[in-house]
């Protein structure tokens, strides 16, 4: 069941798409709760904030209806959230959810004051901006202007953390490289690569520091049993991110950091630099 | 912050209130010290006044911070616990409301302004 579902993000805008009855049956759905909170501690994990006690600032992307913010909340921590659909807000509210919310276009900004927040997680949100809804809307200007915002209001030594079901390896790409060419370091972080239901995409992305990136999850997929799932993936080879321990004792460059140069060196007017291709930044054998 | 393109003076929102509410949250002190350090403080302290809460200090010392639990409660309230719930959120340099209806502000910018 469900095996050739159409993405949502195929069917209209986000703020069409969750529209009231959307936004009811989303929130009320248990496989997708379980599913939502279970992303939500993995994002947390992922955040590593200090673990001191005191509850921490934090950013949610695209919060939606409050599903995963109600996981920020039994994490002791206070929450700004915000999301383009009226109608998940309002479903926010009615559940009383503890974060304070704003109805907002990440596309347009994150319009916060600089270095306000100890961290931002975002649960199944950022592929939204790949698309075009308006022939005004550029994906790509409304990519950076997302992550340079983000950026900006995110503290020093903050986190992001973006759990993303992008289309395929391109649009993984797409979004993983504007947030490097905005400052960010860090990489995209795979979870059960190797299964097709449970395998789930999280871009860790920091604020200075040189921390390695962490390691995807294999193993016990069980918290993502899902039967019929919403989101199906098509069977997508994307490079395994492994920790950053280069050969030499050093710094990997990965293929986001070659992508991203590339780029930079193009926006720069060098010729001749090569078209990506499938084997841009390829894991060559060892005895190369 | 205002976020439409251009404006270079965009912070503080000045806040419109036509209907405030109280809720509870808990009284977390070291937490609060943490947000001190983020609070551009003046703009703090004008954004209660908007909304007609007095009790803020004009400048508050290590000493406060630490062990002045009066000063605390009152500067936890008006972080954590009071919501506007109608009104506006209005940009400083190009006069731009936003609104707040439900406690939510609509921060959607227009097609020109992005």
């Amino acid at each position: 069941m469900g095996r050739n579902e159409r993405r949502p993000e195929e069917s209209a805008p986000p703020e069409i798409y969750y529209n009231e009855t959307e936004a009811r049956k989303y929130t009320d759905n248990s496989r997708i709760i379980k599913i939502q909170t279970a992303l939500t501690e993995r994002a947390l994990e992922l955040l590593a904030l200090p673990d001191d006690g005191t509850p921490k600032l934090l950013l949610d992307l695209g919060c939606g209806s409050g599903l995963s913010g109600e996981t920020l909340t039994d994490n002791n921590h206070i929450w700004v959230g915000t999301d383009i659909s009226p109608s998940m807000l309002e479903v926010a509210n009615e559940r009383d959810v503890e974060g304070d919310l704003c109805l907002n276009d990440l596309g347009q900004g994150v319009p916060f004051r600089m270095g306000s927040f100890d961290g931002a997680i975002s649960i199944s949100a950022v592929q939204w901006l790949c698309n075009a809804d308006t022939k005004a809307h550029d994906p790509r200007k409304r990519l950076r202007r997302f992550f340079e915002t983000l950026y900006s209001c995110l503290s020093k030594g903050a986190r992001a953390v973006l759990q993303i079901y992008p289309k395929d390896t391109n649009q993984a790409s797409m979004i993983t490289n504007a947030a490097m060419r905005v400052g960010f370091s860090g990489g995209l972080v795979v979870d059960f690569p190797h299964s097709t239901k449970a395998k789930k995409y999280f871009l860790v992305l920091m604020v200075g520091g040189s921390a390695a990136v962490p390691t995807g999850k294999t193993g016990d997929e069980s918290m993502y049993d899902e039967e019929g799932a919403e989101e199906m993936q098509t069977s997508v080879r994307v490079n395994d991110r492994k920790t950053r321990k280069g050969k030499k004792g050093g710094k990997l460059k990965g293929k986001a950091w070659i992508l991203n140069k590339k780029d930079q060196q193009r926006y720069k007017g060098l010729a001749d630099v090569r078209p990506d291709s499938k084997y841009t930044g390829r894991k060559r054998k060892d005895r190369l | 912050e205002c976020h439409i393109k251009g404006v270079t003076n965009k912070y503080p929102f000045k806040v419109e209130a036509e209907q405030v509410e109280n809720c509870e949250c808990d009284f977390n002190p070291d937490f609060l010290r943490r947000m001190y350090a983020k609070l551009d403080w003046k703009a703090f302290k004008d954004t209660a006044e908007c909304l007609k809460l007095d009790g803020l200090p004009e400048s508050v010392s290590e000493d406060m911070l630490k062990s002045d639990e009066g000063f605390l409660r009152t500067f936890h309230h008006i972080l954590l616990e009071v919501e506007v719930e109608e009104g506006a959120l209005i940009c400083p340099e190009t006069g731009r409301r936003f609104p707040i209806h439900k406690g939510i502000p609509n921060l959607l910018l227009n097609e020109d302004e992005c």
